[in-house]
This record gives C-alpha cells, structure tokens and sequence, in this order.
C-alpha cells in the first residue's frame, strides 16, 4: 500500500492577519473518502485555502511526498489537486461549456466521464452559469474538478443549500469519483458523510482534536455532540 | 529614566522648533542646499516653501497613513485655501484674519460635501472619484479668468494684508509665520493621532469589518479625519498665497497632489516625522535639481544622459519608483525598522504594507 | 436643430476617444485590480511616435494617416507590457504599492517628453479629409469625429470577439469575475496580466494618435487630461465592464457636450456632478458588480 497522498504538518494559516487555522496536521491517505468535521467557524474551509495556497500559509504540506507548501496556487493545481469549493464559486458570466472548457488542463480531458455522470449539463451546455440553479451550479463544480486526471480532491460542502434530492445525487457523483481518486471533503451533512466517507478528522479553533473512522466518530453520539454540537441523528 | 525617555521627543521638537526659529537671524551657510546664508531672503523663502509643503504632507499623512484613505484630490483643499484667500481679500476688501477664516471655512465647507460623497466608495475608486473632484477644481479655476486670474493666476491683494507681511524684506516675518503654521499642524495631526478618533479611524484601517462589527461607526471618523486633514492643507494653501503673492491653476489638481503623495511615501507612509522629512527633501530635490538641470556639468553630457537628468521631475518620479519598490517604508520607514531590528523587535507592518492588508480584503466598492 | 445634432455627433466622438482609453483602464483594473495611473503616459508616447512616422511617410497621405495609428497601438501595447513586467509583477497583490509605481512612471515619463519634445504643443496636421466637414442634417460634422467613431467601433468589436471567442479571453472573463477561482483551476493568471496590459496600451495608442488629430496637436500632457476622463468613464460605468465603458464612455461625452453648447461650457463641471450623482445611487457603477 502506498504511503498517503497527502501529508499536512503543521499548517498554520491567516487571513488580511487574522489567524484562522492555528496548527494542523494530518495525512489523507491515498484512496477512499477523508472527511473534515467541524463546527462552523473551526477553520475547515480555511484548512483547504491554506493547502490550497489560497491564504497566506506557513507550515509543511507535502503531496505524494514532494513539497508543495511553497508553491503558488496553480502550480498546486497543476500538479493534480483539483478542487470544489465552498459555494460553488462557477463563473455567472460564463456559459457551462465554457466553465468546463477553461478547467480542462490535459490534452484528452474525461469529458466522457463527465457527461456520462452529469447528463444534464451536457444538454444545458450554452446556458450561461449564473442562470443555473443551486445544485446544477455544483454539478459544474464538481465536474470541473473530474476532468482532469487528479491525484487528490479537494471538496468543501458540496451538499450545502441543496434539496434532498440533489444532495443524493451530488454524493452519488463523488461516490462515483472517488472510485478513482482519493478525496478530502469537509462536509456539515453527517448523513453523507456517513455513507462517503472512510476516515475522519475533527477540527475546532483551528486545531485537529480527533481522527479516526468516520462510522467511529458518528457512531459515538457524545462525541458527536461534544465535536460537531449536534447529534448525528438531528444532523440527517 | 522612563520619564525623560517619554520626554526625549518633546524635548527635541522643542530644541528643532528654536533652532529653526532663529535661524533667520544667524548667518549660516549650507552650500548646495541652500541659495544664500540663511538670513538672505532667498534662503528663507526656500525654508518657507519647505514648511508649507511639510505641513500639507504632514496633512497627507494624518490622511493616509492614519485613516488608510488614499486621496488623489488633496490639493484641492490646498488651493481652496490659496484661491479663497485670495479672493476674499480681492473681492470683500476684508482685512486678513477674518479672510483667513473665511478661506477655512470654504475649506471646510468644500471637503465635507466632498469627502461624504467619495466616501460612498472605498479604496481605488476612492482615489479616483477625489481625482475628479480635484480635476473639477482645477477647471473651475481655469475656466473663471474673472474671478481667479485664469490660467495666468492670481495675484495677491495686498490691501487688506498687514505691511509686516508684505514685501521681500519681511520675508523674515512670512517665513516665522509658516513655521508657526507648521507646528500648529503637526500639533493638530499629533493630536488626532492620539485621540479616540485617530485610534478609531487607524484601527478603521487595519480592519473596518471588525469596528463595524463592534458597532462603531468607522466612517464618520474617517470624515472628521478627512476634513481635519483638508482644513490643514487649506492652512498650508493659505500661508503659500501669502508667500508666493499669488495663486496658479497647478497648485489645485492632480498634479500637486501627486506631488505630496511623492513627499509622504518619500518620507514614511504613516510617520509625522516621515512626512517633514518627505515634504522638505522633495522641496529642496526639486529645487536643486532644477539649478542642476541648467548647470554645465550636464550640458556637456551627451544627449541621452542629459535630457532625463535635466529634468528635475523625472528624477523625482524615477526615484519614487525605487522607493516603492525597494524600499516601501520610506525614510522613515527604513529607519524605524533599522531602529527596532537594533533593539531585537520584529519590524510590524507599516505604511504602504499595512493598507495593503486592509485593501485586498475590501476592494470591491461597498 | 443642426446645432443639436453637432453637438450628439461630437459627443458621439468624443465618447468613442473615451472609449479607447477607458476600455484599457476598465479591463486592467477588473482583472488585475490595479489602477493604471501611467495609461495616459502609454497615450502620449503613442501619439507622439505616431507623428513621427505619419511626418516620415507623409502627414497628407492616407498612408501615413493608417501607419501612424498602427505604430501608435502597437508602441501603447509594447509600453504597456514591459511596465507590466518590470513594475507591476514584481509587486503582486501589492495593489496599492502598483498604483503608486505608475504614478510615479507617469510623473517620470512626462518629464521625460517634456525632455524631448519640449513643453509647447506641436501642431498637427492630416489627410485633408480630416480637416473637412461633411453635412449631415444641416449640420457640418468635422470629419476626424467620424474616424473615431469608427476607429472605437473596431475596437470595441475586436474587444467583444477576442473576449468570447479565445481561450485567453475566457480565461479574462472568469478572472473579472473571480480571479482566485481561474488560479485554482490551475491557470496562471499572471500570463494573462501582461496581455491585459498590452491590450489597454494599445487600445489607448490608438486612442492617442486619433486625440492628436482630433485636437491638432499633440504634447506632453495630451494623457493627463484624458486620462481623468477615462477614470471618470470607468467608474460611472463599472469598474471591468467593458460594456459599462462603452455605455458610460458615450453619456459621459455626450453630457459634456450638451452641457457645454447649451449651458455654458459648464461640460467638465457638469461631468462630475455626474460622477457624484452615480456614486450616490449607484456605486458599484452602472454596469458594476454588486458588492
């Protein structure tokens, strides 16, 4: 088995000054799901900016062994991390074939793979990304992220503001995906996070305070309570 | 030891304010810098010149180095004071301090609607929306020949001006008068500094979110500092009518502003001292260099060293440049970073790299 | 009635000069966030190369006249992008330090021109063409306005097709938009600075030879004026619009020169209050992205 796919040591992050993630580490290893939980505010969106490069960062990251802590944004991106953010963040502006068009960084992007989980965006192809709705919009955003032949996926709530029945259809896709590439998803909806994901790490104040198995985590209901503020059961 | 430590600064303002205040009556020389001894009203005028533009870069600074605003219509207030003066004495025949006060208040007047509206938006569009403010000036003072002499500018009316004032003999008098102006400057912008206004407005700066989440109300300090800022520089406008005996269109627009913001950055985005140092170096630069572009030394240089250094300006703005680049704190800057590297301390963010923090978060109009 | 319609046709060309300038700015400014204060510097140096070799090849001729305007685009885009890559990109995400390196380029290079050609306005003259009027609904239009017209038609049209149709516009579409989003797609935005820089600079030589003409003469300070303009036009039409400085460019010139045949020549003045009334209401620009 090889070693994880990414190694984060010690990764402190701010932003315009403000410290947002204080000290964290954790390895995600090289296939399955990691989910990242957390109360709102403990610094899980800022974890992925921070390995991102996104923010401003110090501390050691290291993908499938080679540092990449110092480099810029899309030298990371470059070297196979693809990425779903928070809130989606599609261009309005552009239409949905160009959203795709301007992710695909290989010669023989997986257009296929990509039509074939999301035959919807293949027919809304022209229509322009700001008229999409919520989960259509997130379709786009995970699609760009499987286009390329990634070593790693950064996903940040993916399932946030959507309707029950897209939220399934979301998760059914990164299923799907994480066939094929290892991913590291924060993620509020403990449901999904149950049926994703393999391992687990916690986050408060922006600090790492447990890991384990995610059914570990979830199955403790006083963990749960005590880590995340909610019961797993309210959370579905 | 810490009483005299706290002191120290006081009691060096002090001993610069008396050294400077005597020296028209001593007969230095300081060759290169100065035209004449320093008694020669040549010399005085020069130092005069170098006050005034201290206290409207030391007005600058309160400005942006404070409160984080970057103007690029401050001369406005410069000329409102110039030009108000000058004609309210023409036109209201009114004998000089209560001119004085008039131009203030037309000042005040013209910065607070001014400043309220270019408020509405922050940082880059800030700076553009005062650009057009100032432009606006600067063509409405062109354009009124009647009123304002035009391109040609306007004269002083010395009428309601007492004779001590007047003349090339009491240079003398004018130059005590702009030191006088000086320090009442620095006093006023030290005093903001200190005040709650100065720290709301500074902390404003560093993170207007957070103070209006604590809810304080960031700009109506920003305001207040902003008019404060021009009510000095309308004060330095009108010790500069006095000295020079007249008004031009270039003392209103773009032009000088970018002038000033030169000196301060020169001097030490957020230093009172940086931006003495900043307004008399530039004054005397742009002095010397003159004399210098004209000199035979560069004459006999080949053309294509000697039409940029005969050019005192592209000196300047070459220069500024560098500063930017290399060395973004300025005089002061440097110095006070060389200064706590000495004493062990980490040098914190000033200047232009504190509004840097402040400006890629809120860059996108409100 | 002829007087009314002089002053729309003006207006019209004048907002088309507006136009070349303040696309640049407009585009530097949404993708890059940074002001580009020596844009009227890359105007000037446009203009004056642009007689030079209109001088060379023959001020009268049509010849002269279209190489003049080509040697003008392409010293603008080439100013443009060497002080993108000098002093610009060295200062990344120092938006406020790039602001204040192109005012201190444009302080330097206007001494610099003043060096070399002097302060005086040197006359310019053109095809004969350009000097003439033709009549449309009994008013005589001097012919320079319709060569802006048309000259910012093209540009505007060239614009909106390299934007849409090529990758390298896409990528400055989505950058306007969300510049950290296009770096973690992987793009390095940064390749795509120096082309919006070029871009605008050639936009604005252009710009700079046809305000030559224009006005008959060309000097030193032929950029600053224009240049307030252009921030004007930018910020009443929305900061990285490109249609928001079309539209702005066009009801800000139009405004000017009503207000200056009818009111008085209170067009500069009248230009502000503008600017003040659109910050009141609106200030994110017309055509501005909300905050």
């Amino acid at each position: 088995m090889s070693g994880p796919i990414l190694q984060v040591r010690n990764l402190r992050a701010s932003i315009a000054g403000q410290q947002v993630v204080e000290d964290v580490s954790f390895d995600v290893p090289a296939t399955g799901i990691t989910a990242v939980l957390g109360r709102n505010g403990a610094g899980k969106t800022s974890t992925l900016r921070g390995i991102l490069g996104l923010i401003s960062r110090r501390g050691e990251v290291l993908l499938d062994g080679e540092r990449i802590d110092a480099l810029s944004t899309h030298r990371i991106v470059q070297r196979g991390v693809g990425y779903v953010p928070e809130d989606r963040e599609v261009f309005a502006g552009l239409t949905v074939a160009e959203n795709l068009a301007l992710a695909e960084r290989q010669r023989e992007p997986r257009r296929d793979f990509v039509a074939q989980l999301f035959p919807d965006l293949v027919a809304r192809r022209e229509q322009r990304a700001g008229t999409l709705s919520g989960g259509q919009q997130q379709m786009v955003s995970v699609a760009r992220a499987l286009l390329n032949d990634n070593r790693l996926l950064l996903v940040d709530e993916p399932t946030k503001g959507l309707a029950p029945k897209i939220v399934t259809e979301v998760a059914d896709a990164l299923a799907e995906a994480a066939t094929t590439v290892p991913m590291l998803l924060v993620e509020q909806n403990l449901e999904v996070v149950r049926s994703l994901a393999d391992q687990a790490i916690v986050i408060a104040d922006g600090r790492v305070v447990h890991t384990g198995t995610a059914s570990e985590i979830l199955d403790d209901a006083n963990l749960t309570r005590r880590l995340l503020g909610v019961s797993a059961e309210e959370h579905a | 030891m810490r009483t005299i430590r706290s002191l120290l600064p006081l009691i060096v303002g002090a001993v610069i304010v008396v050294v400077l205040a005597v020296l028209p009556l001593l007969n230095l020389s300081i060759p290169g810098i100065l035209p004449g001894a320093t008694y020669t009203p040549g010399s005085l005028a020069l130092m005069s010149l170098c006050m005034v533009f201290a206290a409207l870069a030391l007005s600058y600074n309160l400005m942006l180095g404070t409160a984080g605003m970057l103007s690029f219509g401050h001369a406005l207030y410069f000329g409102a004071g110039a030009y108000g003066l000058g004609i309210v004495l023409q036109a209201a025949q009114l004998p000089l301090v209560p001119a004085v006060f008039a131009a203030l208040l037309g000042g005040v007047v013209i910065a607070v609607v001014t400043g309220a509206v270019a408020m509405r938006v922050g940082g880059i569009p800030f700076a553009m929306v005062t650009l057009a403010f100032a432009q606006a000036g600067s063509v409405l003072v062109r354009r009124n020949q009647a009123v304002t002499g035009g391109e040609e500018g306007l004269s002083l009316n010395t009428a309601g001006v007492p004779d001590w004032l007047v003349g090339v003999i009491n240079t003398r008098n004018l130059y005590w008068v702009s030191l006088a102006v000086v320090v009442i400057v620095y006093l006023i912008v030290l005093w903001v500094d200190r005040s709650r206004l100065g720290h709301l407005a500074a902390a404003a700066r560093e993170n207007d979110l957070r103070v209006r989440v604590l809810g304080l109300q960031p700009n109506r300090a920003k305001l207040i500092v902003f008019v404060i800022a021009a009510l000095c520089a309308s004060l330095a406008g009108i010790v500069y009518l006095l000295l020079q005996s007249g008004a031009q269109p270039s003392a209103v627009g773009a032009d000088l502003t970018i002038t000033v913001l030169v000196m301060v950055v020169l001097g030490g985005v957020g230093f009172r001292w940086g931006a003495i140092v900043g307004g008399v170096v530039y004054t005397i630069l742009d002095q010397r260099l003159t004399v210098l572009a004209r000199s035979d030394a560069i004459h006999q240089l080949p053309d294509i060293l000697r039409v940029p250094l005969s050019e005192p300006l592209f000196i300047l703005g070459v220069l500024f440049i560098l500063v930017v680049m290399f060395l973004p704190g300025g005089i002061a800057g440097t110095v006070d970073g060389w200064l706590r590297r000495r004493r062990g301390r980490a040098a914190p963010d000033t200047g232009i790299t504190a509004l840097e923090q402040n400006d890629t978060a809120g860059v996108v109009a409100r | 009635m002829s007087t009314l319609v002089l002053t729309l046709i003006i207006g019209l060309g004048l907002g088309a000069l507006y136009f070349l300038v303040a696309s640049g700015l407009s585009l530097i400014y949404g993708l890059m966030h940074v002001l580009n204060f020596a844009h009227g510097a890359f105007l000037t140096l446009s203009a004056f190369v642009g007689w030079a070799v209109a001088q060379a090849i023959g001020v009268s001729t049509w010849g002269g006249f279209l190489l003049s305007v080509l040697a003008g685009a392409l010293v603008g885009a080439v100013f443009a992008a060497l002080t993108e890559l000098i002093l610009i990109r060295p200062l990344y995400e120092r938006h406020i330090e790039q602001v204040l390196v192109t005012v201190g380029l444009s302080f330097a290079a206007i001494a610099l021109f003043e060096g070399v050609w002097g302060t005086d306005p040197i006359t310019v003259t053109g095809p004969a063409w350009l000097g003439q009027t033709t009549s449309v609904l009994g008013a005589s239009i001097p012919n320079k306005y319709w060569v802006l017209i048309v000259a910012a038609g093209i540009v505007l049209a060239g614009l909106v097709l390299f934007l849409k149709k090529t990758r390298y516009g896409m990528i400055i579409r989505a950058g306007v938009e969300n510049r950290a989003m296009v770096t973690a797609l992987g793009i390095d935005v940064r390749r795509s600075f120096t082309l919006v820089f070029a871009i605008g600079g050639a936009a604005a030589g252009i710009g700079g030879v046809l305000a030559m003409h224009a006005m008959t003469y060309v000097s030193a300070h032929l950029g600053s004026t224009l240049l307030i303009f252009a921030f004007i036009v930018t910020v009443v039409g929305g900061l990285g619009s490109l249609t928001g400085a079309a539209v702005a460019s066009v009801l800000v010139a139009v405004l000017q020169q009503v207000a200056n045949t009818y009111l008085g020549g209170t067009g500069d003045f009248i230009v502000v209050i503008l600017l003040a009334v659109v910050l009141l209401v609106r200030p994110a620009g017309l055509m501005g992205k909300r905050a």
